[in-house]
């Protein structure tokens, strides 16, 4: 890294502001305003449209493995999926997609 | 002024906000310590790691900001795809206007400096199951969520920076964030239109995961929320 000290502090401090206001944006100008039935429409689908997408290379091509297609994370990330739809719970979808990234971690290297 | 039993009832939501955010310290930890570690690898200051994990506060560009400072990228460059990647909070900062847009400016403020992955989709998904909330419930159910993960999220970090030891590859920590966001998102798929939405928002990742910095995943989020709302028109058209 040549930057100087000064450099770093100013990437540090447009970053934060930059992300304060990318996060303040609409809920700090609309306020309480109505906002229009087809945008309201639209915004109810924001978790659902963007995590999955976030995701869905990170289970494909993992980086810990270099890119390569890893059945061991895929069953994981199926596994955590079902149970969460299943069950409808955060923490139960968590440690069943733990449990069983362990375990099927743990079977291939006995294997 | 809020009245005696209103106070009572924004304690509660705050108190079940933070049993929520609570499973979320599992991921601050080790991410905190890593991001710590690796600042610490990378050259930057004790002061300029913790400015960073405090003033940005937001995992995924902190790292990619790291990476690409690591490389001397130009810093144009390094804050252009850093913000890139924390354009979906955008997203989320509109989608919570119908929820949270009557309250004070000051909780707005607070709310939108805690914004993040955990913090917004837990609470989102409270408010939809729960219309009845009040706007003073739903900022002290935020606020609930972001109290266990954030100072684990700044303490951690810096315990990364001192001890400045990596945890070993045989954890499988890289997969732990892929875990927590599916369990996240997986109990909020309750319709067609939003299996279709997450649908859309796969395939089009995948296809556009070369595109530089986040911008592929805007593209399809723009398009799964589209399909979404689409399909949620149609299924009422049906219906009718």
């Amino acid at each position: 890294m040549t930057y100087s000290s000064a450099e770093i502090w100013t990437i540090i401090i447009i970053m934060g502001v930059g992300t304060f206001l990318i996060r303040f944006s609409f809920l700090g100008l609309i306020g309480d305003r109505p906002m229009p039935a087809f945008i309201l429409r639209l915004l109810r689908y924001t978790p659902v449209a963007v995590l999955p997408g976030m995701v869905a290379p990170l289970v494909l091509w993992p980086a810990a493995t270099d890119g390569q297609f890893d059945p061991v994370r895929m069953l994981a990330a199926i596994a955590t999926v079902l149970i969460g739809i299943w069950t409808r719970n955060v923490l139960w979808a968590i440690l069943g997609g733990a449990a069983t990234l362990y375990a099927a971690m743990g079977i291939t290297a006995l294997l | 002024m809020p009245t005696s039993t209103e106070k009572t009832r924004n304690k509660s939501a705050y108190w079940a906000g933070v049993r929520d955010g609570a499973p979320f310290i599992l991921m601050a930890v080790p991410f905190a310590t890593l991001f710590g570690v690796i600042a610490t690898d990378a050259g930057l200051t004790l002061a300029q790691a913790m400015g960073f994990t405090v003033l940005v506060i937001a995992g995924a560009a902190q790292f990619a900001a790291l990476q690409l400072m690591v490389e001397n990228a130009s810093i144009a460059f390094v804050l252009l795809a850093a913000l890139a990647v924390n354009l979906r909070m955008a997203m989320y900062s509109a989608s919570l206007v119908p929820y949270l847009g009557a309250a004070p400016l000051w909780q707005r403020v607070c709310v939108a400096y805690l914004n993040f992955d955990q913090t917004y989709i837990t609470s989102i998904a409270r408010y939809e199951a729960r219309p009845e909330m009040t706007v003073g419930d739903r900022v002290a159910y935020f606020l609930g969520v972001a109290t266990p993960i954030t100072p684990f999220w700044f303490g951690m970090t810096f315990v990364g920076i001192v001890a400045g030891q990596a945890i070993p590859d045989a954890w499988a920590l890289d997969f732990i964030m892929p875990i927590m966001f599916l369990a996240m998102v997986a109990p909020m798929v309750k319709s067609l239109a939003h299996v279709a939405a997450a649908a859309m928002s796969v395939s089009v990742g995948l296809l556009l995961v070369g595109m530089p910095a986040g911008t592929g995943l805007l593209i399809a989020a723009a398009s799964a929320m589209l399909t979404g709302a689409l399909v949620e028109v149609w299924m009422e058209r049906r219906a009718r």
